[in-house]
């Protein structure tokens, strides 16, 4: 029987959560790395036993963690993140031009055939890669030169690269997404990237539909359509079917169009996921309701996902990087809450329960369906 | 010379040693050849006490040697006989701050 292993990143270490294919009884190691901020912690596709995973600190700056064996023992491997060439300036919060510095690293995106082989995308925003296992990191620079970068200004999370895609179909092609620059991407393996934020509009800046300065929070694909994609921007859930090319709102029913996370079902690649949350200054579920919304048409009409999830005096949010999809039939739908708690539902999102309680904040959530 | 060295808890965690590190460091001791002795030895601290670009102490770590905050000294200055000598450690400390 197939298992799952969920890899958890909290504000004070990593959790593993493992289970067999029911899903129903939980095994929990952790906490891993205790006291330090995981960002993000993500398997190899091509090695499930690969694990890689972001530690950092205010205190002690940025190291990387790598396990052969799924999580059981750890060593630590390079964290020499340095950019390539000048470093030039992007925009401070008050529009004053401000050098880029290096902070942490947001997102790690391993290689779907190569276990040695990992993106990372770091604050203030660029792109690295490691192709030996993570022992050394080198910039992709072409993204952080960009002639537009020098506009980019960091979202109230600092100015991060939280999100890679690497394209199943066309070698070369990956999009990543920052706070706040937008969209960007390449199909040259890094050398060379586009704007990819036509169609958005964000009323927060002074030009509401400008190329970059767009808020977005996340983006997915399904391994099965390469061109379509699903966007959570900072208010305004969009799709793009054309590669990125062009975005529209695909907001629909939603109580509010502002979250974190979006997510698309293994199995059917116009099933997507959301938790909408009441506005950018709350943070929190509108009406204490914690509901994940599920739309089987791709977008515009979406139904509310409660059984399980509290309905009431609920007040967490729901980051950006935690929520993820196993790859069982059904699916397996995860989330991670800013209380502690992480969700599961084994049946692609008709019913939930908490598979942990009271774990620190949870900033990512990966699940890996294993054999 | 064999200097003693104590690291905030996160960093022998993250080092695998428990209470003092002791190093033999050559020539002059002061703090770079202290941190550069300390890194060679536990490659995993690089860049956890001194940022890897500028080479410069992470803000909210000090450093202490023999009651007194050394950590605005210049980097290259030498630091106390006692520390040289390995009578007392040098003591790098985490800010105190919660969160």
């Amino acid at each position: 029987m197939s298992r799952v292993r969920v890899l958890v990143g909290t504000r004070k270490g990593a959790f593993i959560l493992t289970a067999d294919g029911t899903r129903e009884r939980w095994d929990v190691s952790g906490p891993h790395f205790g006291g330090w901020e995981i960002y993000h912690l993500k398997g190899s596709p091509a090695d499930p036993n690969r694990l890689y995973g972001s530690q950092s600190s205010s205190w002690f700056g940025q190291v990387i963690q790598r396990s052969s064996d799924g999580g059981k023992t750890w060593e630590t491997v390079g964290n020499k993140f340095l950019y390539d060439g000048p470093t030039g300036t992007h925009q401070w919060y008050d529009g004053t031009p401000h050098p880029w510095e290096f902070a942490r690293v947001w997102h790690l995106e391993p290689s779907p055939s190569d276990p040695d082989m990992v993106y990372a995308g770091v604050e203030d925003a660029a792109l690295f890669r490691t192709t030996d296992g993570g022992h050394t990191w080198q910039e992709l620079p072409g993204l952080r030169t960009h002639e537009s970068g020098r506009l980019w200004q960091p979202g109230a999370g600092g100015m991060c690269l939280h999100t890679i895609l690497l394209d199943p179909a066309q070698p070369g092609r990956i999009f990543i997404a920052i706070s706040a620059a937008g969209v960007f991407r390449t199909d040259d393996g890094g050398k060379t990237w586009r704007p990819m934020n036509r169609g958005l509009r964000s009323e927060q800046i002074p030009n509401p539909t400008a190329e970059v300065g767009h808020c977005v929070h996340r983006i997915a694909g399904h391994r099965s359509r390469p061109g379509v994609l699903f966007m959570q921007k900072h208010w305004d859930v969009m799709r793009s079917d054309d590669a990125g090319e062009s975005w529209r709102e695909v907001s629909g029913n939603l109580p509010t169009d502002f979250g974190f996370p979006i997510d698309v079902h293994a199995h059917e690649p116009e099933t997507i996921y959301v938790v909408p949350i009441k506005s950018d200054s709350e943070h929190y579920p509108p009406d204490g309701k914690l509901r994940v919304y599920r739309s089987r048409t791709g977008g515009n009409e979406w139904e509310a996902l409660t059984k399980g999830l509290p309905q009431r005096d609920c007040y967490v949010n729901v980051l950006r990087d935690a929520m993820s999809i196993d790859a069982l039939d059904p699916c397996g739908v995860y989330f991670g809450t800013t209380g502690g708690q992480v969700y599961a539902s084994p049946d692609a999102g008709n019913t939930w329960r908490p598979i942990v309680e009271h774990l620190p904040a949870v900033v990512s959530v990966e699940v890996q369906t294993l054999p | 010379m064999i200097v003693r060295v104590v690291l905030p808890p996160h960093l022998r965690t993250l080092a695998h040693v428990s209470g003092e590190v002791k190093l033999e460091v050559a020539g002059r001791v002061t703090q770079r050849s202290v941190l550069d002795a300390l890194e060679a030895r536990y490659p995993m601290l690089h860049g956890t006490i001194r940022d890897q670009a500028t080479q410069q102490r992470r803000a909210f770590l000090r450093i202490f040697a023999c009651e007194e905050d050394v950590s605005h000294e210049a980097p290259d200055a030498p630091l106390p006989q006692a520390i040289a000598t390995g009578a007392e450690p040098l003591l790098i400390v985490g800010a105190m701050a919660g969160g």
